[in-house]
């Protein structure tokens, strides 16, 4: 028998706490252009009291436009798309499921891809992204609703996967239709996910969106606990399944379509670090949920780092997750097995 | 407190299983709900919580109509024991019988220190303190039971709806519930109570409702309702009702007939 998490929580959420921070700290230091940690400082110390700090304007231009939005973006968008993985988890009641479920990603995809395919600008093809993922996931959800009589939840994740399937389709076709010099690698690099194109502008949109969509999974965290139960045990225990489940759907999607319209498509972090946070603190919501946003966060932090430093060229992010994230994976995964015997 | 069902038709949506059930179960009251596999009584009980809808007739909760009432009203009037299952995620046991407390934590907060008071009270009345944190999914299935009934209780309902209590467990743990419910009746509680041994109708029942096909066969105290003409319509079977002395009293208990070598 395990120790209870409780116990350990307090301890687990410092530990994290204080990894993300020194990872953020790290992403600010390094990159093509070294900041010495003396300058750093020096500088965000002058951006907070507006002193001047008598550095190299190019400095300051690297710290502040420069990585601090990109930093920033990773932070946020890291937490998004693991408090949606946890959040939907729960709601599935599959430790399996990742944001994906329902369509987000293949309709923010096709949503960027008919962007680039226009020819828009950056802005333009952030908000299709974030368009076509919410509309992807309002049709899974009205398809659903609209066949009675079955379980529901089982009908949220058909329609989610057919739904999917055909926008994929989708993509293929505008990839196999798009202009292979223009087009094409701004599709592929899209699906491949990056923060390059990161400034202050878009990440003032998209920043509230992501916040917006954690509120409520934080408010709602015990309910989400129980709703991890049979439907009807739930509605027996005193949860409005239909309605807490909307508003779960609503905030996750959120969050992630507008995590995916700022980053393109990123796998793996949804779906994994929730299973990293669950190994670590139980599956208690109250508990998940902190522990999956810092582990989320620093993560991002990390990877996007080391796309951006340890090649001359960027190396895509939902690459780089998926080589950093599985090793590390399985070695918990392995480590937590151990620990039940 | 009472929870009475009114001419009650109930099913699935698209398919009636039964009708015409009424019966009315009082606070402090324990009724014992006998019938084969198939005759409708889990389709019954969760209609009566609300969990199916209503297909004719009435189900009031304290002289309101069901329909009217919100899940969490409903919650905190009558709590639900399904029948043991398994889980999806390792909670603790003790995390397990907080859920218990929902109905009674806000729609954004988590539950109090009070709740995990009320909750820790409820593994210790039914003697699992030992399993508090113990982990849910790793747990027999008759320790699942005695888990999901403090669940019940820590959701402090005057109506328990009990879908089988005695299912999964060993012959003591099974001597154990009943005793339990009894109290539960001691302390105004009203149970309403699934079980396939009739004998459990003796122990614990002030009274029995048989249904059959969907339909209630008969209502009322065990010693007019459980005669052996009764049970054999009921299960199809020989049935002997016979009474045993008991220390100074007698007690009546159910055998099979036919099995005699």
């Amino acid at each position: 028998m395990t120790e209870n998490p409780a116990n350990r929580y307090p301890l687990i959420i410092a530990a994290a706490t204080m990894i993300l921070c020194v990872i953020v700290v790290v992403a600010f230091a390094i990159g093509r252009y070294p900041v010495p940690l003396s300058d750093l400082f020096r500088i965000l110390w002058s951006w907070i009291g507006g002193a001047p700090h008598g550095l190299d304007a190019t400095l300051e231009t690297v710290v502040l436009q420069i990585r601090g939005p990109r930093v920033i973006a990773a932070v946020l968008v890291g937490a998004a798309l693991a408090a949606a993985g946890a959040a939907y988890q729960n709601l599935f009641r599959n430790p399996l499921v990742s944001p994906d479920i329902l369509g987000v990603s293949a309709g923010a995809a096709v949503g960027a891809i008919l962007g680039i395919f226009m020819s828009l600008g950056v802005v333009a093809i952030q908000s299709m992204a974030f368009a076509g993922g919410l509309a992807a996931v309002a049709m899974v959800y009205l398809v659903a609703r609209a066949v009675r009589g079955h379980d529901p939840l089982l009908l949220l994740v058909l329609a989610g996967v057919v739904l999917g399937a055909l926008l994929g389709a989708c993509v293929a076709l505008m990839k196999y239709l798009a202009d292979p010099y223009n087009q094409l690698p701004a599709i592929t690099y899209w699906l491949l996910g990056s923060l390059a194109s990161t400034d202050t502008r878009n990440m003032w949109v998209a920043a509230p969106l992501l916040l917006a969509g954690l509120l409520p999974l934080w408010l709602l965290r015990w309910r989400i606990n129980v709703l991890s139960l049979d439907d009807e045990e739930a509605r027996a225990l005193g949860v409005s399944v239909g309605r807490i489940r909307l508003v779960v759907i609503v905030a996750a999607t959120l969050m992630t379509s507008a995590a995916v319209a700022v980053s393109g498509v990123i796998g793996w972090i949804g779906l994994v670090i929730p299973h990293f946070a669950r190994l670590m603190t139980g599956p208690d919501f109250s508990r998940l949920l902190p522990v999956s946003v810092l582990l989320g966060a620093g993560f991002l932090v990390a990877v996007d780092t080391l796309a951006r430093s340890i090649a001359s060229i960027e190396v895509p992010l939902g690459v780089l997750t998926a080589f950093v994230g599985t090793p590390l994976f399985l070695w918990q995964l392995a480590a937590a097995r151990k620990g039940w015997q | 407190m009472k929870l009475e069902a009114q001419q009650l038709a109930y099913g699935y949506p698209g398919r009636r299983i039964g009708s015409d059930v009424s019966f009315t179960l009082n606070a402090g009251e324990v009724l014992c709900l006998l019938g084969p596999n198939g005759s409708g009584k889990t389709t019954l009980f969760k209609t009566l919580l609300g969990l199916l809808p209503i297909q004719c007739g009435k189900v009031m909760l304290n002289d309101c109509e069901l329909q009217q009432l919100e899940r969490d009203e409903i919650a905190r009037l009558v709590s639900y024991v399904p029948q043991a299952h398994g889980a999806f995620f390792p909670y603790s046991v003790r995390d397990v019988v907080l859920m218990g407390r929902t109905a009674h934590t806000g729609l954004f907060a988590a539950p109090s220190a009070r709740d995990h008071d009320v909750a820790l009270d409820a593994i210790r009345r039914m003697g699992i303190a030992y399993l508090a944190e113990a982990i849910y999914t790793q747990i027999s299935g008759g320790e699942r039971q005695l888990v999901l009934i403090a669940r019940a209780l820590a959701q402090e309902a005057r109506m328990v709806v009990m879908d089988e209590p005695t299912a999964n467990l060993d012959f003591g743990n099974q001597v154990r519930v009943l005793e339990r419910i009894r109290a539960l009746a001691a302390d105004g509680i009203g149970v309403l109570l699934s079980t396939h041994d009739p004998d459990h109708a003796f122990l614990c029942a002030d009274r029995v409702a048989m249904l059959r096909n969907g339909n209630l066969l008969a209502c009322g105290t065990p010693d007019t309702v459980m005669t052996s003409a009764q049970l054999q319509h009921l299960y199809g079977v020989e049935v002997l009702v016979t009474e045993v002395a008991l220390g100074q009293g007698r007690r009546r208990v159910c055998l099979p007939m036919g099995m005699q070598a």
